[in-house]
């Protein structure tokens, strides 16, 4: 079961703005969903393969060729902002 | 370095992989490009797009796994690493988690001589991020996703580098093998080859120590010295009554220190999970054996060669086989020249290594050729010129002034072997230094040297020094009344 910082934790890491007077009930509902997995790891599941993806193929390759021109005029019509083709963003610095 | 400390690192090395568009879509990867104009719809995660993986970047990944003999996983799967960061527009990164497409091999380092395995942990496929460019732009971050979806072939290897000279050494390695099969250009400056450096220390035989991890390290010059850096600060700390905290450090050049990044506190959760929009990869038997079948032949196995085929003494086998453009340059040369190995490797170890550093260049594109360096080889073996002017040749070459035969003639090089001129020149010289000859008969060794000094002088460099030597010790026999 989530604690209440675990809720906030996860907010944070998925940049979910929750405001404080909802994050017990948003506990309550992450909570439920947490239950319904506990219930499916009682499946005993020993031998079986994980499954990597829901349609049973493999991937295919494509070739190694230059298909894509440049239209970064196109793309960045819908930017916020934009200088010197670089696209303009807050500050970030990790 | 730091007395009763045994140190242990473990490398992440990022190599990018040398395709001509990038993993997931069909945009270019070439470097220096204006911003933004290699970035497609794929690359910008524009809302419906679907990333469609790149042939050209599995290839690659399989030769890798077949070069450290690592196995190359029939089925592997691409995840999400998931964070958020303004140059990762999709707020993930696709990689492998669980399954990677390379597990296992082994990478053979030597350091001072001393050969060390270094097991690897696995090799995994993903894209690169895009770059954040922080000046300039009035409080702004300006972003260009060109590099962004760029392929990237993650090495990780085992905790085995027991000091920064070792991880070096693996680096050095590592970094020649990749653009050895020609899977990675190696560009340090472009950051095709970058490593992070997870590092510890403990007492000899305790359990791991906490470890930090030195991000983005694209020099071996820093790797090592953040290396040497990290441990000192981590043994003060620890002998002062300190902990080492997990962390993630920065290297920073100017100040020449590592310093905290985040804190294992503030550590990203990644939240990997299956990509939903790749099915997994299969990698057939088929695909393996062709790829195998293509394979050049690999550093390890050229060094044998050129240990146990060419009798090279083992020093000379491995910087020979440090770079493929080296060691194919060598073999040009034995074959030109017709044999002479030992000779041949003195030479390109010798003069013309020293011409690629002084020039900074690879052996494919110094001024001197293969053919024409076995030319004057050749001169030297069948005694034409004297080692001492095969180095002016050598550089009369470099400069462009023609092969060596045509300069040994133009610059009257040839040394004399007539053994009637030589010996009129020693008897001469003989009848000259009657106090030398008088010494050497008293025992005197260094008498000797200096009249061989003097009848190359007489020369003017050009005697045969074998037969000057020969000629006037059969001459200071007779002077001394001995048996010829």
């Amino acid at each position: 079961m989530l604690t209440l910082d675990e809720v906030r934790r996860i907010a944070d890491l998925a940049r979910i703005e929750v405001p404080e007077g909802e994050v017990a009930a948003l506990q309550q509902q992450l909570n439920g969903i947490f239950g319904l997995i506990e219930q499916m790891r009682a499946v005993d599941t020993a031998g079986v393969e994980p499954m990597a993806h829901a349609i049973d193929l493999t991937q295919r390759l494509r070739e190694d060729a230059v298909t894509e021109e440049d239209r970064h005029a196109l793309y960045q019509e819908g930017a916020p902002q934009v200088e010197a083709g670089l696209y303009l963003v807050p500050k970030v610095i990790e | 370095m730091s007395a009763g400390w045994e140190v242990v690192i473990g490398l992440e090395t990022h190599a990018q992989l040398s395709t001509a568009s990038k993993i997931f879509s069909g945009a270019s990867t070439a470097f220096g490009a204006a911003p933004n104009t290699q970035a497609s719809a794929v690359d910008l995660a524009l809302p419906g797009v679907l990333p469609v993986l790149n042939a050209g970047a599995v290839v690659r990944a399989i030769r890798f796994g077949l070069a450290v003999g690592g196995t190359i996983a029939p089925r592997s799967v691409f995840a999400r690493k998931n964070y958020f960061y303004p140059d990762l527009p999709k707020g993930y990164q696709i990689s492998q988690f669980e399954l990677p497409v390379v597990v296992g091999g082994e990478i053979l380092i030597a350091v001072e001589g001393v050969e060390k395995r270094v097991r690897l942990t696995r090799a995994h496929l993903e894209e690169d991020a895009g770059k954040s460019l922080h000046e300039d732009f009035h409080g702004m971050s300006g972003i260009d996703l060109n590099r962004a979806g760029t392929p990237l072939l993650e090495i990780v290897s085992e905790p085995d580098l027991r000091s920064a000279k070792e991880a070096v050494a693996y680096a050095k390695t590592l970094h020649s093998l990749v653009r050895w099969i020609g899977i990675c250009d190696g560009n340090m400056q472009e950051g095709s080859f970058r490593c992070d450096a997870n590092v510890s220390v403990r007492r000899p035989g305790a359990p791991l120590g906490t470890r930090c991890e030195i991000k983005n390290l694209n020099s071996f010059r820093f790797l090592e010295k953040a290396i040497d850096f990290e441990v000192r600060r981590q043994v003060e700390l620890i002998e002062d009554g300190g902990k080492v905290v997990q962390e993630t450090r920065l290297w920073d050049p100017q100040k020449g220190e590592t310093r905290a990044m985040r804190s294992k506190e503030d550590a990203q959760d990644y939240r990997y999970f299956p990509d939903p929009d790749l099915l997994p990869l299969e990698i057939t038997p088929q695909a393996i054996a062709r790829e195998r079948d293509a394979m050049p032949e690999l550093p390890a196995a050229m060094r044998e060669r050129f240990i146990a085929g060419h009798g090279l003494p083992a020093s000379d086998a491995t910087t020979l086989t440090a770079s493929k453009a080296l060691a194919d340059y060598f073999e040009a040369v034995v074959k030109a020249v017709g044999g002479e190995p030992k000779a041949c490797a003195n030479w390109v170890l010798g003069e013309f290594s020293a011409l690629l550093n002084r020039l900074e260049v690879e052996a494919d594109a110094g001024p001197v050729p293969p053919a024409a360096l076995a030319g004057l080889v050749k001169r030297v073996l069948d005694g034409t010129i004297s080692g001492k002017s095969a180095k002016d040749v050598f550089a009369a070459m470099a400069a462009g002034e023609g092969e060596a035969d045509a300069i040994i003639e133009a610059k009257g090089l040839r040394q004399v072997s007539d053994a009637g001129a030589i010996e009129a020149i020693v008897d001469e010289v003989l009848a000259g230094n009657a106090k030398q000859v008088e010494d050497y008969r008293a025992g005197k060794e260094k008498a000797f040297n200096s009249l061989v000094g003097q009848v190359m002088k007489a020369s003017r460099g050009k005697a045969n020094p074998a037969q000057v030597n020969e000629i006037l010790k059969r001459k200071l026999g007779q002077v001394a009344g001995l048996a010829p």
